[in-house]
């Protein structure tokens, strides 16, 4: 630490959410600044680069009526940090960790700085607890287990808020004693989408934190906002032993605001425009989900992205789908023929359900139901481009069968009204599989 | 030599230190960050740090250390585990806690185990450099130790040494000790590379079959997410026939190299029915470690499989996956500001690719043993489009490349093996030499099922507008005989006992649906219907 403050009035170059400060004396990398303005208004900053004594600042907010003579700027000698404590519960907070509720920050037990620490790979335990959603798309076929990182890849204007609303209020995960905890992290949503979210988390039982940062707020501490989210729920997890499960929408939004900075700092573009370290950076997020051996609690994630244009190779879906541990894609079409939730079964994956279901877990045979499920239901998708030329008359009869099970398998097994327990979807999965019994032996003479 | 930090961007530093070599390893800030210098401008220098640089202030020092960036070889490589600089993870797990903050420095050199030397030469024999001079046992594999100078042996000695202890002197004073360094980023010498052309059995029918892998060969397999990219390399860690296993998780996710590292631990090697860890080392970089080290990784993983391979083993290296060492090769260029190439990426991506691969081969080595380093990458194309740089780069260099087919893989064919567009040059060599060493049969059989598939292919097109009903007998034959090939023995299941496959096995299977697909052929040819003769078939 050094012993005073440093103090500047040396901005030379603005840009909108950056600045040039010049004859610094020893900067440190991601310090964290306080800019005073000509008008007296206090917004913060962080150093992002360093030559010798000139120093690029980016400020957490815009830099509007700034000047390169009164404004002045402030060095804290510190990084980015998060208070920490069991009092943060069930508050919400702005993308910088500030309340948001008029009230005063809680004592925090000890700061945390925001960015992490990579977990090293030899510590963390293998996740396969299973986490029953209530949905048999994803109990059934793409199953969830804590520590996982599970996105839905949702499409403008499809209901995923409504499928992460239903999942907050229904999931059960196999107990532990410290109990379980949302971090809810938006990310440039609107005020609808906000509302709710809102509604949901006040309405549950369970304790949350929640970061907001709306469409209309910084794009800088859009940045910083998922990072706090995840500190404070590795704090609730690995040192309170909590089960937490952490929400981020949108990612999409993550992502075009990291765009958004990296051209004003002119970095290289890479695809679209999307900066060439955006793996890392979204991987720095996503792997911060897991569980670590020989101590409870666990970091589970489901992330929100909007694919743009329902593109699912657009880089924002495609990068995610190479961190993350599978993915929920939703259909635009099977929204249209009004299925809730609308969950396109093929091209959805949970690559950690193979330890999570089967005998003392979910139910025996669970694989094997779930594969002849998913088998049988990719082949009615086939049979369907192919009735679309021959018609229905141009199919054989074990084909036709197939055919009503597609139909069937998305109206009675991926539609649902009702919550189901983990039974109630097998036994629906096993149903629609014995219809399809006498025309399989057949088949498959 | 002592300077300072004046300038930081991102995972470089810029220092002042003067007389710097390329490439020389110095250690920045009072956390002692490691860096390797990558550009010398006058009377400064810019350092890759392979550590987060946040927090990093300028003026705090910076130390030469006089040496390349380095790793370390020495008896118990093997079962380890290690990050990108090759420190021990699973110490540094047990020392500083579950999660890894910059400047947790260990240095791997395993003190605590002693291992018995066995001599082979004695004083006063006169060595060369690099020769061997004796070996410890290392599990199942004899470790062999080097004289590190030329000269004459004064003095050696046999027993429980632990790495750091001299084993033998030299007249001129040079000592050997169990351990020694190795600059990464230099391959390792040998006296000549030799043509690959046996098979090196994988366990996967698909591979082993259609698109062979030669010892000393190269494969890359490309495929968009969900693919099985992972799945595929860790089943081929599992079964593959070589004495040792390199394994890389290159910017890859956390909780697959714990995974692997669990099961590697219970799982018993096909081969040799040992653990399978005893024979395996892994370097894991996860996504979420710095960027930099991951750059480093792949080199400090192929060093160590080199240095197995001189003693005389097969070694074969799997990283997984390139794509995220070409990422993280293009964040440093782009933090030096070089002139990009192609999608941001430097225009050197291809010749350090190439410079890369080219470490693999069949070898005789300076001790005259043979040895082999193969390799299997797997490639992460944006979007699933190979037309990108990295995966054009490593078809340019590689023998095999086995392209995994997004659709192939939602319709839960794995290994999603593109059957149509893979292809593997070792073909023709390893086709001889299956004849000669599983059946003469072999090239015969596989071009046989190669036309099966080919023709199923045309016929399906038809078939989709006609309806299966509308094809004739024999054509139907084939669609049935190729769904057959496809689902029985193209398909393999990772979770089951049929994960591994032996070659002979592998043919059998093979030739037993070819035969099927000639004998029903024949029936129908003498006036059966196709109905009667596939009842009795699968009764």
């Amino acid at each position: 630490m050094s012993l005073a403050e440093h103090l500047y009035t040396t901005v030379t170059d603005v840009r909108s959410q950056l600045f040039f400060l010049e004859k610094v004396h020893q900067a440190r990398m991601g310090e964290i600044v306080e800019v005073v303005f000509p008008d007296g208004r206090k917004l913060e900053g962080e150093v992002l680069k360093i030559e010798r004594d000139t120093v690029l600042v980016q400020i957490f907010g815009d830099c509007s009526g700034m000047d390169t003579g009164k404004t002045t700027v402030v060095f804290s000698d510190s990084l980015k940090q998060a208070p920490l404590s069991l009092r943060m519960l069930n508050r919400v907070y702005n993308g910088s960790f500030k309340p948001m509720d008029n009230k005063p920050l809680f004592v925090p037990d000890r700061w945390q700085p925001a960015t992490g620490f990579p977990m090293n790979p030899t510590r963390r335990a293998r996740p396969q607890e299973f986490i029953e959603t209530g949905f048999s798309s994803i109990d059934g076929l793409n199953t969830l287990v804590k520590g996982q990182k599970l996105p839905i890849f949702s499409c403008a204007g499809l209901p995923a808020k409504e499928i992460i609303g239903r999942i907050l209020a229904d999931s059960r995960m196999s107990g532990s004693d410290a109990g379980f905890a949302v971090i809810f992290v938006a990310l440039g949503l609107t005020h609808h989408e906000y509302s709710f979210y809102m509604r949901t988390l006040e309405k549950m039982s369970s304790n949350f934190v929640a970061f907001i940062n709306l469409a209309e707020d910084s794009v800088v501490e859009r940045l910083l906002a998922p990072r706090f989210g995840l500190t404070a729920a590795e704090y609730l997890a690995f040192d309170r032993g909590m089960d937490v499960l952490v929400i981020v929408a949108d990612i999409t939004n993550y992502c075009d605001a990291l765009r958004e900075l990296s051209m004003a700092r002119e970095e290289l573009p890479g695809r679209r425009g999307y900066p060439g370290y955006m793996y890392s950076d979204l991987a720095s997020i996503f792997e911060r989900a897991g569980r670590i051996t020989g101590m409870p609690g666990s970091v589970t994630m489901l992330p929100v992205i909007t694919m743009p244009e329902d593109d699912i190779t657009h880089p924002i879906p495609d990068l995610t789908g190479y961190i993350t541990e599978g993915q929920i894609v939703l259909s635009r079409e099977m929204h249209q023929q009004g299925i809730f939730p609308p969950v396109d079964v093929l091209p959805s994956l949970s690559r950690l359900m193979q330890k999570g279901i089967g005998k003392g877990m979910t139910m025996e045979g669970h694989r094997e139901l779930a594969n002849r499920l998913y088998a049988t239901y990719a082949r009615g998708i086939d049979l369907r481009g192919l009735e679309a030329i021959v018609g229905r008359e141009g199919l054989s009869e074990s084909d036709r069968v197939i055919l009503d099970f597609a139909g069937a398998f998305e109206n009675e097994f991926v539609h649902q009204e009702q919550r189901r327990t983990i039974a109630e979807t097998l036994e629906c999965g096993a149903e629609l599989l014995r219809r399809l019994d006498p025309a399989r032996d057949a088949d498959s003479a | 030599m002592q300077g300072k930090v004046i300038g930081i961007s991102g995972p470089t530093v810029t220092v002042d230190l003067p007389d710097l070599t390329l490439y020389e390893r110095v250690s920045v800030g009072n956390d002692k960050l490691q860096g390797e210098v990558v550009r010398l401008r006058p009377a400064s220098a810019v350092v890759q740090v392979y550590e987060e640089t946040k927090g990093l202030r300028v003026g705090e020092p910076a130390v030469r250390e006089n040496s390349p960036l380095t790793v370390r070889f020495t008896p118990g490589l093997l079962g380890g585990i290690f990050d990108g600089l090759q420190r021990p993870l699973q110490r540094l797990g047990e020392e500083f806690g579950p999660f890894i903050r910059p400047g947790d420095m260990l240095p791997f050199v395993p003190c605590e185990q002693q291992y018995p030397f066995v001599a082979e030469k004695k004083a006063g024999d006169r060595v060369g450099q690099g020769e061997y001079i004796g070996y410890v046992e290392e599990g199942a594999f004899r470790h062999y130790i080097a004289a590190s100078a030329e000269g004459v042996i004064r003095e050696i000695r046999d027993g429980n040494i632990c790495p750091e202890d001299r084993v033998a002197i030299l007249e001129d004073g040079t000592e050997a000790l169990l351990w020694h360094q190795w600059p990464i980023r230099t391959a390792r010498p040998f006296t000549r590379k030799k043509f690959p052309r046996s098979l090196l059995v994988t366990g996967q029918r698909c591979i082993d079959f259609l698109f062979p892998l030669a010892f000393g060969g190269t494969a890359v397999m490309p495929g968009g997410f969900g693919t099985g990219k992972t799945i595929l390399e860790q089943a081929v860690a599992k079964y593959a026939d070589v004495d040792i296993v390199v394994y890389v998780g290159c910017g890859e996710r956390g909780n697959e190299m714990a995974e692997m590292l669990e099961e590697f631990r219970s799982l018993a090697d096909p081969w040799t029915g040992r653990s399978l860890l005893d024979r395996t080392i892994l370097v894991a970089n996860t996504s979420n470690m710095p960027v930099a080290a991951r750059e480093a990784s792949i080199y400090t993983a192929v060093s160590m499989a080199e240095y197995y391979r001189d003693m005389g083993y097969h070694v074969l290296l799997l990283a997984d996956s390139i794509s995220r060492w070409a990422e993280a090769l293009r964040e440093i260029s782009s933090a030096l500001e070089e002139m990009p190439g192609e999608e941001g990426y430097p225009t050197y991506l291809a010749s350090r690719l190439s410079g890369f691969m080219s470490r693999a081969g069949v070898v005789e080595t300076l001790n005259g043993k043979t040895g082999s380093l193969s390799m299997v990458l797997s490639v992460s194309p944006p979007g699933g489009d190979f037309t990108e740089p990295t995966t054009q780069a490593c078809l340019r260099n590689t023998g095999a490349f086995l392209m995994l087919d997004t659709d192939l893989a939602h319709r839960r064919h794995f290994p999603a093996i593109n059957w149509a567009q893979s292809f593997s040059l070792y073909d023709r060599d390893v086709a001889e030499y299956c004849a000669r060493e599983i059946s003469p049969k072999w090239p015969e059989v596989k071009k046989r099922c190669q036309a099966l598939l080919k023709q199923e292919e045309q016929l399906r097109e038809v078939a989709e507008i006609v309806g299966d009903e509308g094809l004739q007998d024999a054509d139907r034959l084939l669609m049935h005989v190729a769904e057959q090939i496809r689902s029985r023995f193209l398909c393999q299941n990772s979770f089951t006992d049929d994960a591994f496959s032996g070659p002979q096995s592998t043919f059998e299977l093979i030739e037993k649906l070819v035969a099927m697909y000639d004998r029903c052929l024949e029936r129908i040819r003498q006036g059966e219907s196709l109905g009667e003769i596939l009842l009795e078939e699968h009764p």
